[in-house]
Order: C-alpha cells, then sequence, then structure tokens
C-alpha cells in the first residue's frame, strides 16, 4: 500500500464565493503505518479525509493508491464515520457482512470471515443483536469490523471515537491499537484529539485551519508498549502540551 | 327480551339477503385498485424525487399545486369523461393519494443518513446497490406508515364517489338507505366502514411490526 498526495486542493462554490478549503496537501504514507492528521475545526481534515475515500474530487492536484489515481470510493479504502452509519435493519453479523456480499463472495466464506472478524473486535457475543442495542463503542467496533471485513489495504477513520465519552474513548483508543499491532493494518486518523494522534500514531501531521495546511508534521516514537503509563508520563505531557501550544496559536492566527 | 340497537337486525337483514357482502366488496375492490395504482406510482416517483435533486426541483411545484387541489373536485371531470362505471371511482382514489403518498416517500428519501449511503460506497457498493440494498430497506417502515395514513382517505374519497354516483359500494348503500328514511341503514353503513377502516389499520401496523421490527 502507497498513498500518495501531492498538492492536493479544494475548493467548495464557485467564484467570488469560493472557499479554498484545503491548500496544496502534500503527503505519502506506507504499508503498515498508522497515521494521523490532527486540525481543529475548519482545518478541512474531513474533506481531506473524504478525498481520499473518492467521495470527494480535488479541485488540483492528485491522489493515488499504489500508483492509480483515486477516482471514486472503492472498497480498498475502508471507512469508519464518526457515526451513524450501521444499517439499523441488519444484525451485528449482517452489518459485518454486508461489503462480502455486495462483493457476492460465497455464502461459506461470508459467515466465517464475519465470525473471524467479529472475533477480532471482540463482539462474536452480539452477533444476532440490532445496532440499537448496542452502546456507542460496540457499535463503533461493528463499524470497524465491517471495514476491515472488506478486506481494504487502507482503513480510513473519520473521529471513530468522537462521539463517545471519554473512559469509552480510552478504551477503543487502546483496542484499536492492539487491533492495529495485531493486524498490520494501514491506518489513516483523522482526529481534533491531542491524546489520541499522539498516543496511537507513528506519524501525526498537524493541520492549520483556513485554509486547511500542513503545518506540522511529527514522527514519533514513543514507548507504547503500555498506552496507561504513557498517557501520564511527563515525556508524553510535555510533547502534549507543545501540540496544544501549536494549535491554539494557529486558532488565534485567526481572530 | 334483550334490546338490540336497530341496525343490529338491519346488519342480519342485509348479511342474509347478500346485498352487504356485495356492497363490501365493491368499495373495497375500488379502495385497493385505486390505492395499490397510487402506490405503485408512487413508489418509484417518490425515490427518484428523494434521491434526484434536479428531478425533484423540476417535480415538486406541480406536485405541490396538484396536492391543493381537493381530490372530489374531480369528479364531474371524471364523470363526463369516463362515465358511472368503476374506471372514474378508481382513478378519484389514484388522485386523491398520489400525491401525499409521492411526497411522503420522498421525505422518507431524504431522511437517508448520507453516512450510511457513502459507507456503502466505500464497501464497494454501487448506485444500485444504495437503491435496492440501502434505500428501499431504510424508508420501508416510513413508506408502510405513509400508506396506512393516506389509506384513510381512499376510504373517503370511495364513499364519496359512492355517495355521487354507483349501483354498488358502501356510499350507495348509505344513499339509499336515506331515500327511505332507514336510519338505522345507515348506522349500520357507517359501523361497517369504521371497522372496515380499523380493520386495514391494524393490518398495515402488525405488517410494519412483522416486516420492520428494527424500527419499531
Amino acid at each position: 500500500m502507497n498513498l500518495v498526495l501531492d498538492s492536493v486542493c479544494k475548493r467548495f462554490g464557485e467564484g467570488r464565493d469560493a472557499q479554498l478549503v484545503l491548500d496544496r496537501i502534500s503527503l505519502t504514507m506506507h504499508t503498515g503505518q498508522f497515521l494521523a492528521l490532527l486540525g481543529s475545526s475548519g482545518s478541512g481534515k474531513s474533506t481531506l479525509m473524504r478525498l481520499v475515500a473518492g467521495l470527494e474530487k480535488p479541485s488540483s492536484g492528485r491522489l493515488s493508491l499504489d500508483g492509480q489515481p483515486i477516482r471514486g470510493p472503492g472498497s480498498e479504502r475502508g471507512m469508519v464515520f464518526q457515526k451513524y452509519s450501521l444499517y439499523p435493519w441488519l444484525t451485528v453479523a449482517q452489518n459485518v457482512a454486508f461489503g462480502m456480499e455486495l462483493k457476492r463472495l460465497d455464502r461459506g466464506e461470508i459467515r466465517e470471515r464475519t465470525a473471524y472478524y467479529l472475533d477480532v473486535v471482540g463482539l462474536s457475543n452480539a452477533a444476532r443483536r440490532l445496532p440499537r442495542e448496542l452502546s456507542g463503542g460496540m457499535q463503533q467496533r461493528v463499524a470497524i469490523a465491517r471495514a476491515l471485513a472488506a478486506e481494504p489495504r487502507l482503513l480510513l477513520l473519520d473521529e471513530p471515537f468522537g462521539a463517545l465519552d471519554l473512559q469509552i474513548r480510552e478504551s477503543m483508543q487502546e483496542f484499536l491499537y492492539g487491533l492495529w499491532q495485531r493486524t498490520g493494518l494501514s491506518v489513516l486518523l483523522i482526529t481534533h484529539d491531542i491524546d489520541e494522534a499522539l498516543l496511537l500514531a507513528q506519524q501525526v501531521h498537524i493541520l492549520a485551519p483556513r485554509p486547511g495546511r500542513i503545518v506540522q508534521s511529527l514522527s514519533l516514537e514513543l514507548n507504547q508498549r503500555d498506552l496507561r503509563e504513557l498517557r501520564i508520563s511527563a515525556h508524553f505531557q510535555t510533547l502534549r502540551h507543545e501540540v496544544a501550544d501549536t494549535l491554539r496559536q494557529l486558532d488565534r492566527d485567526l481572530l | 327480551m334483550r334490546a338490540r340497537p336497530p341496525c343490529w337486525s338491519a346488519g342480519q337483514e342485509e348479511a342474509a339477503s347478500g346485498d352487504l357482502w356485495r356492497d363490501i366488496s365493491a368499495s373495497v375492490l375500488r379502495v385497493l385498485g385505486g390505492f395499490g395504482l397510487s402506490a405503485l406510482v408512487a413508489l418509484p416517483l417518490g425515490i427518484a424525487m428523494g434521491a434526484n435533486t434536479t428531478f425533484c426541483r423540476l417535480l415538486e411545484p406541480l406536485l405541490a399545486l396538484l396536492r391543493y387541489m381537493p381530490a372530489p373536485a374531480f369528479i364531474p371531470l371524471l364523470i363526463i369523461y369516463f362515465g358511472l362505471g368503476e374506471l372514474p371511482k378508481v382513478l378519484l382514489i389514484f388522485i386523491g393519494t398520489l400525491f401525499f403518498n409521492t411526497l411522503m416517500i420522498m421525505d422518507a428519501v431524504k431522511f437517508v443518513p448520507r453516512e450510511l449511503l457513502e459507507t456503502t460506497l466505500t464497501l464497494g457498493g454501487r448506485r444500485r446497490d444504495l437503491l435496492v440494498r440501502v434505500i428501499t430497506p431504510f424508508i420501508a417502515p416510513q413508506v408502510l406508515d405513509a400508506f396506512r395514513i393516506n389509506m384513510a382517505a381512499a376510504w373517503n374519497l370511495v364513499i364519496l364517489a359512492e355517495l355521487v354516483a354507483a349501483d354498488s359500494g358502501l356510499g350507495k348503500h348509505i344513499t339509499l338507505a336515506q331515500r327511505f328514511l332507514r336510519t338505522d341503514q345507515i348506522f349500520l353503513g357507517l359501523i361497517v366502514i369504521g371497522l372496515i377502516g380499523l380493520l386495514i389499520d391494524l393490518s398495515f401496523r402488525m405488517l410494519l411490526r412483522r416486516s420492520c421490527a428494527w424500527a419499531t
């Protein structure tokens, strides 16, 4: 997997009302990488994610995955939204199987892989339940399992835990980190949560708002063996404050 | 001896002669025909309007205008064009329910969460999959509910059409009873109409509970 964004711009509207949302974004990403895009609201980070997913087209610049230009959505780039993305009429297992059914895999394989991915996210017991019977954290785990079951080369997470309570968010972050380590996935995470970006990702791009642009890129080599430990370590706290200052400064420049 | 309401004996008398069954089946068939036709047209039209903004902008003003024309006002035209047979009655029900059905289905489609459609695309779904596998199941409960509500209008209209001109049906039953001052027969007609309406309402509710348990 090799994702390349080459001076990607995105404008909304036309003529005088045109608004530049993303300004010359360039980045690359390789197999197995966990990359985070960190920015406050208005930084165009969701738009950037939608461009990678193929749900929007760039105004200029190029996006490609493994040398192929990105022209539209496809199952090699699985996406998890912040909320409202489970099919409410399908059970948990049917939700996970949905992508495989679109691909018309045979029944046996679908059943096997559904069971496997439900197990991966720890929801084997909930297979027959409806989404509305699940907590927010469980729903997001189903959405992740569903995206994984389609076997994407790249997993796109658009503030996947943004709607969850703090406690649940922390345990979901640990879950996601464990998942990434076990599976060797390539993950592109969008977030405004500084802790989340710094804890999980190997590389963090900080986006400035209006227009969205990358102002700083951090390569992190933290000891992530114990996320709980890491959260409270002095080194992490210092880093966190630095990034928070950067973001605050960027927002202040706008006022 | 226990006193029974006079419409009870009227009912027995009518049921025995078979007239009541004939009137009920005539009215029910007209409603089923007109409403079925309306549902058949409203479904694709409403979905197309909900899913396609251009199509919606073209048709919505027209539908909004037509919706404000009371269906009963079409009766004279329908009689002039199509006579006194079954067709004008079926068409009246069709006209009177089509716009409401279409607009309600259109609204249901508009409220399909964007995330649900986009997730489907990122899972490898195509436009056809959106329609068949996402939009249709998502709107099913609202469609059934819209049908249940608009069915009441269909019943109003069939009775109206039969009051004006018909040789069978529950509306006809009532006008005939009026001519002979048979209030017991009028009450019988009203009660039967109410009961059938209630029965239809309940069957829609049951269908909704059975087929769309996730939404109830």
